[in-house]
Parts: structure tokens; sequence; C-alpha cells
């Protein structure tokens, strides 16, 4: 067991130092760096002297080699550099922003998480007929939904038209519904489709049948055997799920004006703000790394199976 | 071994009966619409009594069973006719009024033991679990009891299997869980839906002997639903011949197996190798020892095959020292169980495996350390038949391409050739020239198996492997595939070695036979000698475990190998 | 071990991480899940196959000759035609240039299609050529491809292609390929396990039992039969690739403006959505009736396949 978490994690640093490596082979190797493109604007009438100064202070000059060990070592301090447009350190820039990111973030996972549950325990329910296939077709059609044209539609219904949530300064949790709602339908989608797909499978399975024979009721059965084989599978896409709020986030912060790593990221693309850029890239990719990791080492405890193969292993 | 039905009758009173099944139709619906599954079947069960439900595949025997627990899939449906359960009609019965009858008045031991428990409930939870559905104890007390039931159905430390999950348990260790689920509330009628099927033979002893002294001791009636006869023989009172949805023949069992009435049932008795021990064939090498046979064609010295990572990790030792020898002509038979190391055996020997040590050596080729030529040399001697000609066939390809493909990796032969060789090789396993353009979905299993080995025979080799080639085939269909085998090798002068777990088609059509346990051989020699004078406890134990023992039938019966042609 | 034998085919059980065990793309599961069975409706509520079918005809049709359905200029506006509301003269009303929306978006279907196609075929050819590289090879070429799929796995998709725009500049096409780019990974993963269960069937066994060379096997037995399932996820890809496009469309890195792609059209139209709320109304309809239609589609191809 020890030597599984011990891959596990060696593992996961692994998956990460490469993921670091690959945004800074994208975003700082290349040639026209940031810097340059800013500061090479006549506007600032700086000359060569001047740029190669101020090249230095972001450190871009030196060799490929050396600014890549030089913002290894950076980030592994929580040294993220500094952002070009708004020339303050990147770490707090992200520090101010985070906060606001999770909670949003949280807030839609929690409701897509329910979201996905109420769809997969209505359309399971006995008698409902048509109503049945209405539900199960929900998903597809949340997944085909783009998520900046949902939040759009969202204010012009409830805003503007029925004016039941304001826009214009909303009180601080007021302001968070539509937001919320906006990336928890699209993320609800992949969950309830796995449910819904993972229950429709464990039916089949003659474990089911047996129990149907001892006398459980269908109800019964649902709850007590089919429940938990179909939700375990659910947690493996949890690293999935995680890239989909983050990507809802981004969308959902530009087109409700929110603060937020999501709007930092579009500031940073839009000002070619490299450095904000990958540390979020990089700061996304931990995430992740984090998330299945504790996936992996959840797993064996909430499965039986993988336990006895991780025990007869170690 | 029963309280037998005669006896019953002749009793004053006839008890009424715990099943009567009338007029049972059942259908399924599927993309062509509604199918008829059964049509029309009646039969009862009578307390206490053994009724075995027969039947090749296809033959509704267990859409039966399924439809009197009320589980039918869900595209299938019970058209009309009459479930007394008890004298009580259930047919019509909705899920939720069967519920109350499931598990406490009929109850089911399944098919499939590695499948029928849910992989993350404890054991002790799923056996308690029916004394808590049907309110008959709760919390510590269905835990205690259900700690009982195991033990009764034989599990050592019960309270240790109650706190384990199934995948910590043997299949045979499964089943008798599920068998103390399925007794736990003393019902009237239990349904053992091929419930040994998947378990290697001596297990299927014990669990069926199980099952036999548990009936006799709660008096429950048992509605045994089995592809095999010699299972059906040794343990049902009476037998139910089903074909195709239809009964062909009921009654005691000993008048079936001895005055069987209907050609269908005649034919089954004939092709079940269980039911027929003394059946022997002629040896086939009798023709080759005239010329130039007797040598050795596969000799295994010595074999040895690790499984594992390498390095620190203590690899698994799958086969420990075999040697064996077979001559050319002959057949010589692998069997074992699941684990034995058969299958690793034929791999070191059809080389798609490096052997860890030891010594193969196929018709002098030695395949110890084969550069890549001998490799492709050996390809050309020696042919693999699988199991399952469902994985051993690609679906997107032709049964001419299939066919032909072995050709086209040597020396290139003119297309036209080519098909000759195609067509005389389909000709020759005994399959109509039009299947050629058809795909392997839209053959039958048999048909599938002769393409096979059409396949393997194209290039003309010396020896067949044939792995478990018949195990996964009908009886009928099985004997006939055997008997196509037994006419290759008389003509081809074919060496076969012959995989499989069933010891009675192994007596049927093998000269000579190796036992293997645990990757070890543990006897070997001429397949009469090993049957009847059987030297290590493992042989004995095997050859005892075949089902059909009960009912011994005389040779009389039409012989399935056409051993003529002397 | 039951709930992993039934589906082996798509998951890589002999791995301890759990996540190989589940196929990344909902498309492939569909493809090789649980038996049809009669229970397993239409994902979709009511339009069924042929809407979807005609849906997409009706779109491909406005990409290859958008001067079929529209006279008007997509580009060009009509002076004194600013924000018209929806008529019988403009289907769709006209945005704040006078331009006509319907025309807008007929005009803006190659464009929106044409990105996702050239999308998915950068991920279809370059992720599939890795996976079957990785499957088929195996070993440390195997090891060392998949880690590098992990690791573009690891980063969220949208922030892989906005990493890709920042340095590639703005435009359809770099928005092209940055939204290929991100579904390399998930062709590449697969791929290689369709590949990896072909290899262990009995067929290749067979195949090269019979004297089959690696090549040969290759190219008769596990190409064939492992890149089946790769058409469904295709098809579904491209729904997606659709989607993406439209959301760096909107956030202003694709298509620059007059172009009628058509996320760039729900952005402009959102300055008027007080005023003339169609103008973002719309072009989100047909987005989502696209999306809609592929998927479906691509759920048809899976289903036939099994």
């Amino acid at each position: 067991m020890a030597r599984y978490i011990f891959s596990r994690v060696g593992q996961a640093l692994l998956v990460l130092w490469a993921a670091f490596t690959i945004s800074f082979v994208l975003l700082q190797a290349m040639p026209g760096d940031a810097v340059l493109i800013k500061f090479q604007n006549p506007e600032y009438g700086l000359n060569a002297v001047q740029i190669a100064e101020i090249r230095a202070a972001y450190d871009a000059d030196g060799s490929v080699v050396l600014q890549y060990v030089h913002t290894i070592g950076n980030f592994l301090t929580g040294d993220f550099g500094y952002s070009l447009q708004a020339g303050v350190a990147v770490s707090a820039q992200l520090a101010a922003n985070l906060p606001s990111t999770i909670r949003l973030a949280g807030l839609a996972f929690a409701a897509a998480a329910l979201l996905a549950v109420i769809i997969a325990v209505l359309s399971n329910l006995p008698g409902l007929g048509r109503l049945r296939s209405f539900i199960q077709s929900l998903p597809s059609l949340f997944v085909s939904i783009p998520t900046f044209w949902l939040g759009i539609m969202l204010i012009q219904i409830f805003s503007f038209r029925l004016r039941l949530v304001p826009v214009i300064n909303p009180g601080e949790w007021e302001g968070l519904i539509l937001p919320v709602l906006t990336i928890a339908l699209p993320v609800s989608a992949p969950m309830a489709q796995i449910l819904l797909r993972n229950i429709d499978e464990v039916l089949t399975r003659p474990f089911v049948s047996v129990a149907r024979a001892k006398g459980a009721s269908h109800t019964f059965v649902l709850w007590r055997h089919v429940a938990k084989n179909a939700l375990l599978p659910v947690l493996t896409v949890a690293g999935v799920l995680f890239g989909e709020l983050l990507a809802g986030a981004v969308i959902t912060e530009t087109v409700f004006g929110l603060n937020g790593i999501g709007s930092l990221a579009e500031q940073a693309v839009n000002f070619q703000d490299v450095a904000v850029l990958q540390a979020i890239v990089v700061i996304s990719a931990a995430a992740f790394v984090t998330i299945n990791l504790a996936v992996d080492l959840l797993y064996p405890v909430l499965d039986p199976r993988l336990k006895a193969k991780l025990g007869g292993v170690a | 071994m029963t309280v037998s039905l005669g006896g019953r009758l002749e009793g004053s009173v006839l008890p009424s009966p715990v099943l009567d099944i009338s007029g049972l139709r059942i259908s399924y619906l599927d993309q062509n619409g509604p199918r008829t599954a059964v049509h029309g079947i009646d039969f009862s069960v009578f307390p206490g009594e053994v009724v075995a439900l027969v039947g090749e595949s296809g033959s509704g025997k267990s859409s039966t069973a399924q439809a009197i627990i009320g589980l039918l899939p869900e595209n299938g449906r019970l058209e009309s006719g009459n479930i007394r359960l008890n004298r009580l009609e259930i047919a019509g019965w909705s899920q939720k009024r069967l519920d109350g009858i499931r598990g406490s008045v009929i109850s089911l031991v399944p098919q499939d033991p590695g499948n029928s428990l849910n992989p993350v409930r404890t054991i002790g939870k799923q056996v308690a679990e029916i004394l808590v559905i049907h309110g008959k104890a709760s919390g510590a007390a269905a835990d205690a009891r259900a700690i009982e039931l195991l033990e009764r159905v034989g599990l050592n430390q019960p309270a240790l299997r109650a706190k384990q999950y199934p995948h910590e348990l043997s299949g045979g260790m499964k089943q008798r869980v599920l068998i103390a689920i399925a007794i736990a509330l003393k019902p009237s009628l239990i349904i053992a839906d091929e419930p040994t099927s998947a378990l290697d033979v001596t297990v299927q002893k014990h669990i069926l002997d199980l099952i036999d002294e548990l009936r006799r001791e709660f008096g429950t009636a048992v509605l045994l639903v089995t592809h095999d006869l010699g299972v059906a023989a040794d343990r049902a009172d009476r037998l139910i011949v089903l074909k195709q949805g239809r009964i062909q023949e009921q009654g005691p069992t000993t008048n079936i197996l001895t005055n069987p009435q209907s050609a269908y049932t005649h034919r089954l008795l004939a092709d079940a190798p269980s039911l027929n021990v003394r059946q022997r064939r002629v040896a086939a090498v009798a023709k080759a020892e005239h010329g130039k046979a007797g040598d050795d064609i596969i000799v295994v010295e010595g074999l040895v095959q690790d499984f594992g990572r390498g390095g620190k990790d203590k690899g698994l030792r799958a086969l420990d020292n075999v040697s064996f020898r077979v001559r050319r002509g002959t057949t010589h038979a692998l069997v074992g169980e699941s684990g034995s190391g058969k299958t690793t055996t034929i791999r070191s020997v059809a080389a798609f495996q490096k052997p860890t040590a030891g010594k193969v050596i196929v018709d002098g080729l030695d395949l110890s350390a084969p550069p890549r030529e001998t490799l492709r040399l050996l390809r050309k001697k020696i042919q693999l038949v699988y199991q399952n000609p469902f994985g051993s066939l690609d679906p997107r390809q032709t049964i001419a391409g299939i066919v032909e493909e072995p050709l086209l990796n040597f020396e290139p032969i003119a297309r036209a050739k080519r098909a000759e060789i195609v067509a005389s090789t389909i000709e020759k396993v005994g399959l109509p020239l039009d299947v050629l353009q058809r795909r392997p979905h839209a053959l039958s299993g048999g048909q599938r198996q002769r393409v096979a080995i059409a396949r393997a025979l194209v290039l003309n080799p010396q020896i067949l492997i044939l792995d478990e080639a018949v195990s996964a085939l009908d009886v009928t269909v099985q004997a006939q595939i055997l008997s196509l085998l037994d006419t290759l090798q008389r003509d081809l002068g074919l060496t076969y070695l012959f995989v499989s777990h069933d010891l009675a088609v192994v007596r049927q059509i093998s000269d000579t036979v190796s036992v293997l346990n645990g990757g070890k051989i543990v006897e070997s020699g001429v397949v009469e000698d090993v049957f009847e004078h059987p030297q290590s406890a493992y042989t004995r134990e095997l050859i005892d475990a075949i089902p059909g023992k009960k009912h011994p039938l005389h040779a009389s019966r039409s012989t399935l190998t056409n051993s003529g042609n002397i | 071990m039951t709930i992993l034998d039934t589906a082996e085919r798509h998951r890589n059980i002999d791995s301890p991480n759990p996540l190989d065990w589940i196929s990344p793309a909902p498309a492939a599961e569909e493809a090789v899940g649980a038996p049809a069975k009669v229970r397993a409706k239409p994902i979709l509520i009511q339009p069924g196959l042929v809407l979807a079918y005609i849906i997409l005809a009706v779109a491909l049709l406005w990409a290859v000759a958008p001067g079929l359905f529209t006279s008007y200029d997509p580009v060009q506006g009509l002076p004194g035609q600013q924000l018209k509301a929806p008529s019988a003269l403009h289907f769709l009303g006209t945005d704040a240039l006078g331009r006509d929306l319907y025309t807008r978006l007929v005009y803006g279907a190659l464009h929106s299609l044409s990105g996702a196609v050239a999308a998915v075929a950068i991920g279809l050819l370059v992720g599939t050529a890795l996976g079957v590289i990785a499957g088929s090879v195996g070993g440390w070429i195997d090891e060392v491809i998949m880690r590098l799929v992990d690791v573009l796995l690891s980063i969220p998709v949208l922030l892989l292609s906005l990493s890709i725009i920042i340095l590639l500049g703005f435009g359809t096409v770099n928005a092209a390929i940055a939204v290929g780019f991100t579904s390399i990974a998930s062709f590449a993963r697969l791929v290689r396990s369709e590949v990896v269960s072909v290899r262990r069937s009995e067929y290749v066994e067979a195949a090269f039992g019979s004297g089959g060379t690696f090549f040969k096997v290759l190219w008769r037995h596990v190409l064939p039969n492992s890149l089946t399932s790769v058409i469904a996820f295709t098809a579904l890809q491209v729904g997606s690739a659709i989607l993406q496009l439209s959301t760096l469309g909107f956030l202003g890195y694709g298509a620059p403006p007059p172009t009628p792609e058509w996320g760039l059209l729900i952005a402009e139209g959102r300055n008027y959505i007080a005023t003339a709320w169609w103008l973002t109304a719309a072009p989100g309809v047909v987005v989502v009736l696209v999306v809609l239609a592929v998927n479906r589609v691509s759920q048809a191809i899976g289903r036939a396949q099994q």
C-alpha cells in the first residue's frame, strides 16, 4: 500500500513537472517574447539599451535553458514573475483572484452534482412514461449549449425580462446565482450521463437479478446495490470535470464581468501576458493532478476489490 | 439419492404440485419484432422432487426458469399460460406482489457465481439481506443467522467469510454463498439455473451434492436447469427435454435414459460424452504405424514457465517441470481444471511465449531458442483452434478471407490457386461453399468452429492444437465437430494436442493423456490405463466427479466415431 | 472483478490507476457499452436521427452554397436598415450595421464548420497516429507517449487552447489549430486502448499463429477493428469543436470582424441584448441545434457499430 501511494505521488509530480515544461515551451521559449512586443512600441520611446534592461528585469534575457531553470526555481518558491500588463507580481494577482473563483467553482460543482443526481433519480422513478425520456435527454442538451451564450440568455431572461435577479449591483450572493447556474448546467451533463449509463449497466448485472430473487423491490435494489456501483466510476472523471469547471469559470467571469482567475486568464490572452497565463496553466495542472491523486488514493478505500489488488502487490 | 417418484405415486393421495406450469408462452422483443422463445409448455414439480429442464442453447430452458420467478429480461414477455405456485396462480402478478414470494417461497441459485454477488458489499450483509427484506430478522440477529447459514453450506471460517467481499472467495465458495441465500427462508421451490456450468468439475460435484443434501433436509423441490445430460441424469427424479421452446419428452429419469421416445432425445443421449463412457474409439495411430510413424512429433521436457514482472517481483510459476511426448498421428489430451496450466503449456508448444526453462521440440525443431525463420517454419507445421470461435475469427473478414489469410503469409500463390485451396478446405470441414462470402456473425457456433478448423488446415499442418475447441458448443454440435476431427485425423494423418477440462470428451477421443494440476503433470499415460486405473488421488477425484455415472449406458448405441475404416 | 470484466474491452483494468478503467470519451463508451436494450431510448427528446440528418444537411448546404439560401450580402450592410426586428424581409432581423442576420448565419456556417472539421482532422491524424504507435509497438515508446498524453490531459482544455492562441496569435486558422491540439490526447488515448484490446483478441493471435508478420497483422486486423469506434468519437469531437471554436470566437480570438463566425455573431449581438435580443438568441440556437444534431449522429454511429 505504501508503495502504491509512493508511486502515485511520484507519478503526479512527474506529470506536473512535464506540464510545467510544456507550458514553458509553448509560452516562454518561443521567439518574439511579450516584453519585446510591448516595449518596442514606439509610444514608449525606449531605446535598445533600455529594452535590454527591462528584459533583464523581467528575466527575459539569457539562454532558454537558464530561463527554464530560473523559472522552475521561482515557481517552486511561489514566485510566478511579474504581470506585464498590470506590472504587479503574478502571485499577488492570483492571491487576489483565487478565492472568488474557488467560491464560484465550488458552488457550481455542488449545484452540478445535485442536478446530476436529480436527473439520475428522476429518470429511474417508475411510471414516468414520456417524461422519463425527456429527463434522460437533458444531459445531451446541456452539453450542446455554448456556455457563454447560456450565460447571456440567463441574464436576458432572468434579469432583463423577468427582473428576478438584478445584474447591476447585485448582492454578494445574489450576483452568484446566474453565474453558478451557467457553469453548473454544462458540468452536470457528463456527470448525469455517466450516472445514467452506469445505472443502466449495473441493472443488467446478474447480482441485481439475485437481489430481486431475494424478494428485494426495485427501489431497494437501486439504493442498496446499484447506487454505489454506479457512483464509484464517476469519481474517476473528477479531473475532467475540474477542467470543465475551470473553462466554465473563464467564460462565466468574462460574461458576467466578475473578478477571478478566469477573467485574469482572458485578459492575459488579450494582452499576451505570458507570465500570468503560464502561472494559471501550471496552477490548474497542479489542481488537476492533486484531484486525480486524491481520487487514486481514495478509490481503494471505497472499492474493496482494488484494496485487495493493491494489498497483493504491496 | 432421492425420494423416488415411484414411491410417491404408490401412495393413495397424490400431493398437489409445488409448481404447476401450463400453456406457458414466452416471447422476446428484438429488432425484428417479437420472437417466441417458449411455445406453450406444461409441466409440474412435486414437493421434494428434483426436476431437470434439459436442452441445448435456444431451447428456452432459462427463459422458462426466469419467467417462473418473474425475472425475465426487460425485452422478455410472458405471453400466456399459468404458473401455479402451491396452487396459487402467480402468472399475472405485479413485481411488487412477486417480491413477497421471491426468496421466501421460491428462490434462485444463479448460473454465474462470479457475477452474482454485489462486488462492493460484504458476503455477510448479502446473506443477511434476505432475512431483513422478508422481516425475519434484523441487525445483529440477521448477521448471526447469516453466519450460521454460511456454516451450513460448508464454508470454513464462516465468521471471517461474512466480513469478506466476493472477490476474496473462489467460484465454488461464491456458489455456496448463493445457495445459503437461496435456502435461508426454506422455500418450497429452488430454481437452480445452470448452477455449476461455470465451475470446475470437482467443485461442480461438491455443489450438486450440497444442493441435494439441503433439499432433502428441508424437503424443498428443485427445478434444475441444465445443458448437461450427465448432471441431469445423476441428480433429477424426472427429466423434461426441451428443444426450441417445445417439450420433446418428459418422464422419470430412468425411463427416458433407457427408453427415449423422441428422436431428439435419442440423439441427445447418443451425443452426450458423459453418458457414453464405455464407448471407445479405435486408435487413429493403428493405421499410421504401418508407415513411417511411431516417432514423437512433440517432445516437451522439463518445461518451466514463470510469469511476473521480473526483477524483485516474485513471479508466478505457471508450469513446473512439465514433460510429455506425443506420437505422430495420435491424439494427446491435456486435462486439468482452471489454473492447472494447460493453456500455458500449449502456448509454449505453439511458440507464443518463450519457456523460462526446459525444452520444446516440435517435429525436430527446437523451440527453446528459435531463430525467426524456424518460427515461421513452425507456423506451417502447427496450428491452433481456439475455444471460442466468436473471438478467434475477425468479425470484419469474410469466411473466404479468413481461410485464405494464412496462405498469404508464405510463398506467393496465384489468386486462382488460392481460391481453389480455400474452397477445397471449406469442403473438407463439411461446410457448403456459399459460406465463403459471408461474415462470421452470419454463421452458427458450430459453423464458425468449422471455419476456424479450415483456417488451421489450409497450410497443411501436421499438428493441430485444439484448445477447448468443443467446450463452448452444444452437445449435438460437439459430437459433429468431434466426428469431423476424427475423420480429418484419419484422412490427413494429423496429430492432435487436445486441451480440455471435460474428461468425458477426452476419454472418448484421445489416445494418450496428461493430467495437469497446479502447473505440474500428476499423471500421464494411455487413456484406458489412466481412466481405469488412476494412480494419483487427484486423477481419481477428477474421474469420480464426471457426471453421468448413475446411469451408465451401454455402448450398443450408435457410436459417434466412424472407426470402421481400418 | 465483475465490474471490470464486463467492460474490459474499454478499460485497462491492469492499470492500478482507476482513471484507466474508464475511457475518456462518452462516445467511446457509448459505442461499446452494455448491449443495446429496449429500454435505451434515443437520448434526444423527439427529433430523432432523421431530424439530426436534416439539420446537418442544411448546415452543410449553407457552408457549400450560401447563395442558394439568401440574396443579401453577409458583410455589406443595408443603409437605413439597422437593428430591424425579424420580419418577412429580414427573417431574423438586422444588426447594428444593417446586415441581415439570417444571411450572416448562412455564410457563417462555412467558417464554423470548416474550422471544426480542420480542428478535428488535426486531433484525429496526430492522435490516431500516436495511439496506434503506442498501442501496437508497446514497451517504452508506449510509456513515453501515454505519459505525454497524461500531461496534455492535465491541462484544462480551454487553458491549453488559450496557450496556443497566445503563442500563434488570433485568427480562424490559429483557433482551429488550438482546438485541434486539445483533442490530440483524447484521440490518442482512445485509439491506444482500442488497439491494445484488439491486439489481445484471439483472432490477432491466430493471425500471428498462421505466420503473419507484425505489419501484415496490424494492417489486416488491428487497424480496421480498432478504428471503427474512432468514427463515432470523431463525430462527437466535431460537435465539441464547434462549441470550442464558437467560444474562442466569442472571446474575440478567432476570426476578426466582419467575418460572420457564429461565436462572433453572439458577441456582437450581445451589445444590443436589451433592444435586439434576437441578435444573440438566433446564432446561439443555431449552434445548439447543429451540435445536438452532430452528437445525435455520433451516438447513432456508435450504436450501429455494436
